[in-house]
């Protein structure tokens, strides 16, 4: 389940369990759930009736009602196929997930609490949450839980698809694990939390393969909205029964159900739950697993974006970005200085001391001469350097390389206090070389904004989204951050109450709010936030309180999951506009076609120039339901999704979808109508 | 199409554009409780009615006490004019010594004058007594209006309030809505009309020597301060069986415009009062400004199509150039009729200054489908303004999608529970006209009332059960109504279109007042824009009036085509 897996959209094995899967759900009961479809299907059943009847009778026009009734059904196929192959791309996934859930035995301890394992070999299937199982390497573990005991290696391919292993450890952030995963090293004590069934697995599984799928509150209102039109559709058309008998005009009832289903929203109708479980499956390829669709339809939402700095604003380490010497000291001399210096430091920030002097000025690394002795960096010196002989280089930390020197602060010289002093409040840090005795200059390590970040929070600015940088530093540095990053917010030296207190006044002021976090202490907030997304690598608090879990644990996913919920809400719009605005033109087919033969006047209707009342008829229907399997990819696919503003974006749909829809499918009647005729179909 | 004609027609609407924004304003500082400049004169009578009544003014109610409180009031009603017109032989100021109604007339007029639908299955001055007039039906003229205006204040409370449920108080809006602003208009408008020969007198006749030297009974009454609330209130009921088109109703072209500005005055302010109540006047201007662009529209649809005249006409020998003057009156002229037509039936005011009967059948179709869109264009006074919150709720959610959140509108997600309430009310409309419609259809004894066969009979219908199903109140004529089964349906039709529109709509109202008030970003549904405005439209016409298109198909379209082969019925 890697991100770079897609599973092609029309495989041809998934295309025929789809197909047979499609069949399976004709059956009313389960078509129910669905009433626009719901009700096309006894518009099928009825029309094949009438026509079963007048091909025993000999009357009326069986190979017209015929046609009729084969298209209706296909229409009803078409929806269920629709979601059929969109719950069939889950299906492989669901089939992977199941063989890591296959029944595994379990060493249960009967003593938890004692030191000394004693334990029984039982099922994985009777295990209930409180038991302490004891797990060692090469074993899967059972079910989801806690260390309680122990460090290992765990390979969790089984749900992230990555195999490099992960250290889980008891107690802290780290203590989670997961039930189908395997331990690669040591021996653990896991307290299971999960009954079985109801494991992350288990929940992912249902999840692919959309069995336990509710429908989301926004779903819901649509097919209230959708319901509501086929019923004021079904009263038109049965009370034209009446109006048409006044006229004179006999209407047959296959004419009658055709007009029905060409008017009632099939084509949103057929695809709505498609779109639902696509919308879904597009945030589990992304490696996320959402735990509701609500909370997919939340992230289009979405307001303001609480992001961690490390690691989604910034690269998690402070780089060099500048050297600043002291006068007479060219940056030359103090940039092969920090380049000898940092010689003997292998931290990152020593490495971008290196990647800065040879960048700036093409220093390359000299060989080091015989007599020279690399002092490393140590967290106790906090700074590190080389010796040549007497000559001694030494970069670090401002107070730890002043004392080398055995300087006090208030002796040095005013321009290195200013370079500080002015770095300090940028917020970076600096740091001083020493080259025998004298002060050469600082380097400026800073936090290095992640390139392309600011255009990210400009165009989330741009569709309404704020973004607020969450970040552990203290308010000086953390507003420098924050201005060179572009975020709207900041929190500065944030714990876990601050941001919950963020989210609930943003709550409070009508906006809702997504963010990420992993530890325990971030569970209450991603609780309060309307998404929050759990980091898989959390632990079990963090990841049972969020509404989503991403397997890659990749922070910067937050801005992601927000463009698919939004794509979700406007592929569900995009198509219910094209779907109601396609009627203008149903009607221009169907309405002169029935009452011609009544007013041949009528006639003048007939804009479209469609051969035959009947293959008028006939081509509005096979349209109809032509263009469900039309949308299918668009269905699955989602409508582009482009960051920016709502007007703007309103513009172009309402183009595309709403103009379109209204255009196109008098074009697409007419090359119906044309090919009938030509086949003398009709 | 003339100049000339298009100028009368703009300078009536911008007369009511330019008194929109003042009454709007006003009415929003009334309706928010603030001081108005007619307090010092009006707030002691106020506070005089609720110690009578024992109301507690500051005390609102829920959408539920406030739909019972609406239903009570209503019901009352109802019963107080029943019972006057079925007693009226017996009542004072009768110097026509006209008797009781019949019971199912007296039920329909009671129900029509009830739901400000107006619709009159009989002719006013040979069957309604002075008294009944005036105690019976121009209470109800009042009281029906300030109910609308009551109740589109209540929903647009629903988006100016968040996290209650109350609505407001109805008793304290009822009050306010006649003391305030019905009553101190239809004062000046009655002045106006008399300035311009409209008797107002509670002689019963005058009679008159003709040229021939026959003798003619004129009848007379307070007819200018019937007339006044009749177009204020957008009720329709007119004084005369001729209406607006009788001259001691409707004299001049200038009470002509008069009274086609007052029909639209409340109406066109109370969008303003939406925008300026809920904080954004611009969605008030966008609200006007979609109603504004189809009445406009329809406008000229039937101004064309009755200059246009007919082929019947000309082939009389009739000058093309004139169009079809049947069923117009010569003092109004083409535009001032086609305005008429197109604002009384837009509004659900239903007063007339035409005979709808004789216009062509694309002037007779505009009137019916504005019906038939659900009165809100701009609608009666307060049904309007509550019927658009509908389709913009409609708009919003069906489009609001596209841009990639759910759907709000003013802040306040429309969600399950709003959709289901705004479907039931947009479903009473072809439920009860398409249904009626049909069943009449195939009644043959509702067919021997109708004058005309054909395509026409059929439009008479469809306008009969459009009009009080829509609360307009207007005929096509060509129908007579006054029969058991037309007195009952349309009676039965006009209850559905007020009472089973308006609940569900109230139960939303409720709903959407709880909802927190979500803060608008460049991410939110633009809705005060010019996209929204045409979205508005096009989901107006096609949700709210393409399900009538068969029906429409077969009346006035049919005729329309037929009309080109000399085709009459």
């Amino acid at each position: 389940m890697s991100q770079s897996s897609k599973p092609a959209a029309f495989d041809r094995a998934l295309l025929a369990e789809a197909l047979i899967e499609a069949v399976r759900k004709l059956d009313p009961r389960k078509l129910m759930r669905n009433p626009v479809i719901f009700v096309t299907e006894i518009g099928a059943v009825l029309v094949t009736g009438l026509w079963l009847r007048e091909l025993g009778q000999g009357t009326g026009q069986p190979w017209f009602s015929g046609q009729i009734a084969a298209w209706l059904w296909f229409t009803v196929l078409f929806a269920t196929f629709a979601e059929a192959i969109a719950e069939g791309r889950g299906k492989a996934q669901a089939a992977s997930l199941r063989q890591s859930r296959c029944d595994v035995r379990a060493r249960r301890l009967v003593l938890p609490d004692s030191a000394e394992p004693i334990w029984e070999n039982v099922s994985a299937l009777d295990l209930e949450p409180g038991d302490v199982v004891l797990v060692a390497a090469g074993e899967i573990i059972p079910l989801d839980g806690e260390i309680v005991a122990g460090v290992a290696a765990i390979n969790e391919a089984a749900i992230t698809g990555e195999s490099a292993p992960v250290i889980r450890e008891a107690g802290g952030d780290r203590s989670a694990v997961t039930g189908g995963t395997t331990v690669l090293s040591d021996e653990i004590r896991i307290r299971i939390t999960a009954a079985p069934g109801e494991t992350f697995i288990d929940r992912m599984i249902a999840l692919v393969e959309g069995a336990k799928r509710q429908r989301t509150p926004n779903e819901l209102a649509l097919s209230v909205l959708l319901s509501g039109m086929t019923l004021i559709f079904l009263i038109a058309v049965v009370t034209l029964w009446g109006l048409a008998g006044y006229s004179g005009t006999a209407v047959s009832v296959v004419v009658l159900v055709a007009l029905l289903v060409t008017l009632i929203p099939t084509t949103i109708g057929g695809l709505l739950s498609a779109i639902g479980i696509a919308g879904m499956d597009r945030l589990i390829r992304f490696n996320v697993i959402a735990t509701s669709g609500r909370a997919v339809e939340a992230a289009g939402d979405v307001d303001t974006l609480l992001l961690d700095k490390t690691g989604t604003i910034t690269f998690g380490n402070r780089m060099a970005s500048e050297f600043v010497p002291m006068p007479g000291v060219t940056e030359r001399t103090l940039a092969e200085a920090a380049l000898l210096a940092s010689r003997g430091d292998e931290t990152p920030e020593g490495r971008s001391v290196v990647a800065l002097a040879r960048a700036d000025f093409g220093l390359s690394e000299p060989a080091l001469p015989e007599a020279a002795v690399l002092v490393p960096f140590a967290a106790q010196t906090r700074l590190s350097g080389l010796d040549l002989g007497e000559r001694r280089i030494r970069k670090g930390a401002v107070d730890a390389v002043l004392r080398h020197l055995g300087r006090s602060p208030d002796t040095v010289p005013a321009e290195f206090r200013a370079a500080v002093d002015r770095i300090a409040r940028s917020g970076g840090t600096p740091l001083a070389v020493a080259d025998d005795g004298q002060l050469l200059g600082v380097i400026h390590l800073k936090d290095v904004i992640k390139p392309g970040i600011r255009a990210r929070f400009a165009e989330l600015r741009a569709m309404g989204i704020r973004t607020v940088m969450v970040t552990g530093d203290n308010p000086v540095t953390a507003a420098a951050i924050a201005s060179e990053a572009g975020v709207d917010d900041f929190l500065a030296e944030a714990t876990p109450e601050d941001k919950l207190g963020y989210i609930r006044r943003e709550q409070a002021g009508g906006r809702l709010i997504a963010m990420c976090g992993d530890g325990t202490n971030d569970a209450p907030a991603l609780a309060q936030a309307d998404v929050g997304v759990a980091m898989q690598t959390g632990t079990q608090a963090a990841r049972e309180a969020g509404n989503m879990v991403d397997l890659d644990s990749n922070p910067t996913k937050l801005i992601e999951i927000v463009g698919i919920g939004k794509q979700l809400l406007m592929t569900r719009g995009a198509l219910t506009t094209f779907s109601i605005s396609n009627d203008v033109a149903k009607y221009f087919a169907i309405l002169p076609a029935l009452f011609v033969a009544t007013y041949p006047q009528m006639g003048a209707l007939n804009l479209m120039q469609l051969g035959s009342p009947q293959s008028a008829i006939l081509s509005a229907v096979i349209f109809n339901a032509l263009i469900i399997v039309a949308l299918i990819p668009l269905a699955l696919r989602g409508v582009r999704y482009r960051p920016v503003a709502a007007a703007v974006l309103l513009r172009r749909n309402l183009a595309i979808y709403g103009l379109g829809g209204l255009v196109m499918p008098f074009a697409g009647i007419k090359l119906i109508d044309l090919a009938l005729t030509h086949l003398n179909l009709a | 199409m003339t100049v000339i004609g298009w100028l009368q027609i703009a300078a009536v609407l911008l007369c009511t554009l330019a008194t929109a924004v003042p009454l709007g304003r006003y009415m929003a500082r009334l309706f928010s409780g603030e001081r108005t400049f007619l307090h010092p004169l009006l707030h002691p009578v106020e506070r005089g009615f609720y110690r009578l009544a024992g109301v507690a003014p500051d005390r609102d109610q829920g959408w539920l006490n406030y739909a019972f409180a609406m239903l009570a009031f209503s019901a009352a009603g109802f019963a107080a004019l029943y019972l006057i017109l079925r007693a009226q032989g017996l009542m004072p100021f009768n110097p026509g010594q006209l008797p009781g109604l019949p019971a199912d007339l007296a039920f329909n007029t009671a129900v029509s004058f009830l739901t400000n639908t107006n619709w009159q299955a009989y002719a006013g001055e040979t069957t309604m007594s002075p008294f009944s007039q005036m105690a019976g039906l121009a209470v109800q003229n009042f009281l029906s209006a300030a109910t609308g205006i009551a109740l589109a204040m209540a929903v647009t409370r629903a988006f100016a309030r968040a996290g209650t449920d109350q609505l407001g108080n109805f008793w304290v809006d009822m009050t306010r809505a006649t003391l305030y602003v019905l009553l101190p208009l239809a004062i000046l408008v009655a002045l106006a009309l008399v300035v311009l020969g409209v008797p107002q007198t509670l002689t019963g006749s005058v009679g008159a020597v003709t040229l021939e030297g026959a003798q003619q009974t004129i009848a007379l009454g307070p007819v200018a301060s019937q007339e006044a609330i009749k177009q204020l209130g957008t009720n329709g009921g007119g004084f005369f069986n001729a209406n607006s088109a009788h001259p001691l109703e409707n004299p001049s072209g200038l009470s002509n415009g008069l009274v086609i500005w007052a029909m639209l005055a409340i109406s066109a302010a109370l969008p303003i009062t939406f925008g300026r109540m809920t904080g954004s006047e611009r969605q008030g201007w966008a609200i006007l400004s979609a109603m504004g662009l189809l009445l406009v529209a329809a406008t000229a649809t039937v101004y064309w199509a009755e200059t246009s005249g007919t082929p019947h006409l000309t082939a009389l020998g009739l000058d093309p150039l004139a169009g079809n003057m049947e069923g117009k009156e010569l003092r109004f002229g083409q535009a001032m009729s086609a305005l008429f037509v197109a604002v009384t039936t837009g509004l659900s005011c239903g007063a007339v200054n035409t005979m709808h009967d004789s216009l062509t059948p694309l002037g007779g179709l505009v009137p019916m489908l504005l019906m038939q869109l659900g009165e809100v264009l701009p609608g009666g006074v307060g049904s309007g303004l509550y019927g658009m919150v509908v389709f913009c709720v409609l708009s919003v959610f069906v489009a609001g999608l596209m841009v990639g959140r759910s759907p709000e509108f003013l802040g306040k997600k429309i969600e399950a529970r709003e959709i289901r309430l705004a479907v039931l009310a947009v479903l009473i409309l072809p439920l009860v006209i398409l249904g009626f419609t049909s069943a009449s259809a195939l009644l043959p004894s509702a067919l021997a009332s109708l004058n005309n066969a054909g395509p026409h009979g059929l439009s008479e219908l469809l306008y009969a059960y459009s009009s009080a199903a829509g609360n307009n109140g207007s005929a096509f004529a060509g129908l007579n109504a006054n029969t058991p089964w037309f007195n009952t349906t349309l009676g039965i039709a006009m209850m559905l279109g007020r009472f089973a529109y308006v609940l569900p709509v109230l139960a939303m109202a409720g709903a959407l007042a709880s909802k927190p008030r979500i803060a608008a970003s460049p991410g939110t549904f633009p809705t005060t824009s010019a996209l929204f405005v045409g979205l508005l439209v096009g989901v107006i016409v096609i949700l709210g009036g393409l399900q009538f298109f068969p029906a429409l198909a077969l009346g006035p379209i049919v005729e329309q085509v037929l009309m080109r082969d000399l085709v009459t019925f």
